[in-house]
């Protein structure tokens, strides 16, 4: 830790009662009240919080990045500077050179338009007269400093010449390119899949390690805590709820807040769907969806050939059981099930659905399958009709496929919601004006409004808190059992799958790498794409994924 | 829930939303474009009252009114050269152009919007045929084309009924590209929405789809275009009856005729004639522009102006709306808070 450019001794960051308050159409909302918290020189602090809880606000306090609609009071002393009362001027001198910040999507992050090495050294131009050639060399350097291969050439690469995680990993550079004291990181790994989440958690963990970098990671993610932070901060709709060591945090949280979330994050090997399953013999049910080298393409621009997103691909899905599929982004899981629900098409192999051919199929002989389908959307937010009530939304299925008078569809409605566990009166209000995890239950509602034997879910809950999601997962769960549907179940998650699915298939670009009983793939992975998903899988314990880190380093070496 | 919402629907209105969510010059603005737009619209309806003479008069039981009368008690912004009522011609131009306008956009309205649902929803050839036809008519010079319609229409001049459908099928033309590309467009994004995948999902049929699911939710900027396409036809009209392809002075009142008829009075000091109608157009055109800048600016959450935060921990301060109303999509879009009830 000898770096590091601040000569001060005492904490790089101290946030001391700061209170923020935006103006919005509804009135005077207060994101964060009464905040208080200090980072020390090479320390790595996470916030933790669901949405809503003021923890990007916090941050970007830090970095003087609030709308003009907010006002903040309290004090945060960068360096010796109060970052709420600095000017302009002045803000703009400490960002990049005391505090800087890496983003959340690095895709959206960096300009299209210019060289990663120019977007680098932009910053360095910022502050103060810098020739050229020595922007350019410090470049150069701020990438070899975060990992990647072959600098001098690479610097003059445009963005989207580099991978998602390599991108982070200019963003990171970017932010590292004046040395500054803290780094703040607003969700530096959620846009990323698994395993290149753990290559960037490696590298700001390195980045401490060698440089003294301070580091206040904000983050829903327990897993990513555990595999980084030092101390956690949890944040609950403004208010600071507690705050400890990591270590102590995981294993004796004090307040029921930190508690609660903490047994809501899934937890891979633990309450899994198939303990104790053994694979025996032929499935007992009838097939419900056939896969048999299923190939499907989508059709490249005039010129360009056509693009595989599902190679060859071949699994069963039988009455009544949950078939988890998952994969990282870009391995066409949601493509299988978008085929299997007739959005998109199969081009070669055979896909059957209710023994319905999906290659090449006709909408007039599909349609009448349909109704046996259940779909679940990602984003409950938008998988719902604005201008429709939640009922007018759940009974769609119902006025589209069967004529029946509107109180006895209202009947069946109420009996949904009830399934669901939401109040039947809900069905009177519109979609925006329930939370993300009451509009993702509405959803379930409506895929099993016609009572469907068979359900896509494609990534139900990934857009969800914590929190809700065990919630949800758990209704999944209950209903499942309860209606006995058969569902194709997609998630980038392993623990969430592992929780539901009897049979797991692992897709890797297109390519059904293995497939088996759920806990047995999750235990004993043969493949080692396998091996490295679960590997990169963050557990929400310290302790345990320090071990982890410690016998799966080989894998992520940067 | 149900009683509230009966209770404030007209609060949801677009202008009266948009009023209601306004602060410091942004409201000021809107306050004066709505002030002056409603002038118009009072002044087209009740033009037989207000006006002291018919628009086709020129004598009254004490005989002629004269040419060119400069203004006096009894014709108090003067006579025109062919011996008209200058305030009254102005009055019943009102009417005119407020017909004209609703007819025109209305028209254009129906048939850029189904067209643009149609195109934008089916997609495939009928679009690009569409899509084509629309950027040819884009291309073309808006007045010019209206000046082709007027002349196939109704032979350039004709009485009040056929005069006001040529201008108004005139400004159709000039206009169904604009509602079909922003239809279109809205439509493109809406067909990829979760919720229309999802009514496909279950089989619901396209003419469904887009009636219950597509429309209601493309329909969104249509005010906003509706009163900046107003201000631009209003342009059009009189542009047509200055040119001299719009309604006959003995048929209706018409602004773009009177300044046409005015030009030749102003270099000889005569400034009544041409001043007022070319006031009232100026008038009406800033005040429809400014309700849909306005409307624009304030749709738009990142434009939109807000009063400032009170300082936390000073006490409740007074909240900026009632605590009844239920805040919308658009009212949750720009602070990235979440509404859970």
């Amino acid at each position: 830790m000898t770096a590091t450019s601040t000569a001060h001794t005492g904490p790089v960051l101290a946030i001391d009662r700061l209170s923020v308050t935006f103006a919005t159409d509804v009135g005077d909302v207060d994101a964060v009240k009464n905040v208080s918290l200090d980072v020390a020189a090479g320390e790595v602090v996470a916030v933790v919080g669901e949405s809503g809880s003021g923890k990007t606000v916090t941050a970007k306090t830090v970095l003087g990045l609030l709308p003009e609609t907010a006002v903040s009071t309290g004090t945060a002393i960068l360096n010796g500077t109060d970052v709420i009362s600095v000017s302009g001027q002045k803000m703009r001198r400490i960002r990049g050179r005391d505090v800087a910040m890496v983003f959340q999507e690095p895709s959206t992050a960096l300009n299209p338009v210019f060289t990663v090495g120019w977007q680098i050294a932009e910053g360095i131009r910022a502050h103060g007269k810098v020739s050229k050639k020595e922007a350019r060399a410090r470049a150069i350097e701020a990438l070899t400093k975060v990992g990647i291969p072959d600098p001098e050439h690479r610097v003059d690469h445009y963005p989207h010449q580099f991978s998602g995680g390599q991108k982070q990993r200019v963003v990171i550079a970017a932010a590292l390119a004046l040395n500054p004291g803290l780094i703040v990181a607003d969700e530096p790994s959620t846009a990323l899949d698994v395993t290149v989440q753990a290559e960037i958690l490696q590298l700001l963990r390195d980045l401490r390690d060698k440089y003294g970098t301070a580091i206040m990671l904000i983050t829903h993610n327990m897993g990513v805590v555990a595999d980084l932070a030092d101390r956690v901060v949890v944040m609950y709709r403004g208010d600071v709820v507690e705050e400890a060591d990591a270590a102590t945090l995981f294993a004796d949280p004090q307040q029921d807040y930190t508690k609660q979330l903490l047994a809501a994050v899934p937890h891979l090997g633990r309450n899994s769907a198939s303990a104790g399953a053994e694979e025996g013999g032929e499935p007992s049910g009838k097939l419900l969806v056939e896969a048999k080298d299923l190939i499907i393409e989508y059709p490249g621009r005039l010129g360009t050939s056509a693009f595989r997103a599902v190679d060859g691909v071949s699994f069963a899905i039988p009455a009544g059981e949950v078939y988890g599929l998952v994969g990282e982004s870009g391995s066409g899981k949601t493509t299988i099930g978008r085929c299997i629900a007739g959005l998109n098409r199969a081009t070669g192999g055979s896909l059957k659905v209710y023994g319905h051919e999906m290659v090449d199929f006709k909408e007039r002989t599909f349609k009448p399958l349909r109704k046996d389908i259940g779909f679940v959307f990602q984003d409950p937010a938008a998988s719902f009709n604005p201008h429709l009530t939640i009922a007018e939304c759940v009974a769609e299925p119902i006025a589209v496929h069967e004529k029946r008078s509107p109180a006895d569809i209202r009947k069946r409605v109420d009996e949904l919601m009830d399934a669901v566990h939401l109040p039947t009166h809900f069905g009177d209000r519109y979609p925006h004006e329930l939370s993300g995890g009451q509009r993702q239950r509405a959803s379930l509602a409506r895929a099993l409004s016609l009572n469907p034997q068979l359900l896509v879910a494609d990534e139900p809950t990934s857009a969800l808190d914590v929190s809700v999601q065990a919630k949800v997962l758990e209704l999944f769960k209950e209903i499942q059992s309860e209606f006995d549907f058969a569902a194709l179940f997609i998630s980038h998650d392993l623990a969430v799958v592992d929780m539901l699915a009897h049979r797991v298939g692992v897709l890797l670009q297109g390519q059904l790498v293995e497939e088996g009983i759920g806990s047995q793939v999750m235990t004993h992975p043969q493949h080692p794409y396998t091996q490295r998903l679960i590997a990169s899988l963050p557990v929400p314990d310290p302790v345990m994924q320090a071990e982890r880190r410690a016998a799966h380093r080989a894998m992520f070496t940067t | 829930m149900a009683e509230q919402q009966t209770r404030s629907w007209w609060l949801r209105l677009p202008v009266i939303s948009h009023l209601r969510k306004s602060v410091g010059v942004q409201r000021v603005m809107l306050i004066i474009g709505v002030a002056l737009s409603s002038l118009f619209v009072l002044t087209a309806m009740f033009a037989p009252l207000i006006a002291p003479f018919g628009y086709a008069q020129t004598s009254d039981e004490s005989g002629r009114f004269g040419a060119q009368m400069p203004p006096s008690a009894e014709h108090i912004w003067g006579t025109t050269v062919g011996g008209f009522d200058v305030f009254s011609r102005v009055v019943w131009g009102a009417q005119t152009a407020a017909m004209v306008i609703i007819l025109g956009v209305v028209f254009s309205i129906f048939a850029g919007v189904i067209l643009g649902l149609v195109s934008g929803y089916l997609g495939g050839v009928v679009d690009r045929i569409l899509v084509v036809v629309a950027d040819a008519v884009y291309a073309f010079p808006g007045l010019l084309l209206a000046i082709v319609m007027a002349i196939v229409i109704s032979g350039g001049q004709s009485g009040l009924f056929g005069g006001i459908m040529a201008a108004a099928i005139s400004i159709t033309v000039v206009f169904i590209p604009q509602y079909f590309r922003v239809a279109r467009a809205e439509t493109l994004r809406l067909k990829a929405e979760p919720f229309v995948e999802s009514a496909k999902v279950v089989g619901t049929s396209d003419i469904r789809i887009i009636s219950r699911h597509v429309f209601p939710n493309a329909t969104r900027t249509m005010p906003l275009i509706f009163t900046l396409n107003a201000s631009e036809s209003i342009l059009t009209l009189a542009g047509l009856g200055f040119l001299g392809f719009g309604i006959e002075p003995t048929s209706a009142a018409e602004w773009g005729y009177d300044l046409n008829r005015a030009m030749a009075d102003a270099t000889s000091g005569i400034w009544w004639t041409g001043v007022y109608p070319g006031l009232a157009i100026v008038l009406t055109v800033l005040g429809l522009t400014l309700v849909g800048e306005s409307m624009n600016d304030l749709n738009d959450p990142r434009l939109r102006g807000r009063k400032r935060a009170r300082k936390p921990g000073s006490g409740q301060g007074p909240l900026g709306r009632s605590k009844q109303t239920v805040p919308t999509a658009e009212d949750v879009d720009g602070t990235g808070m979440e509404a859970t009830k």
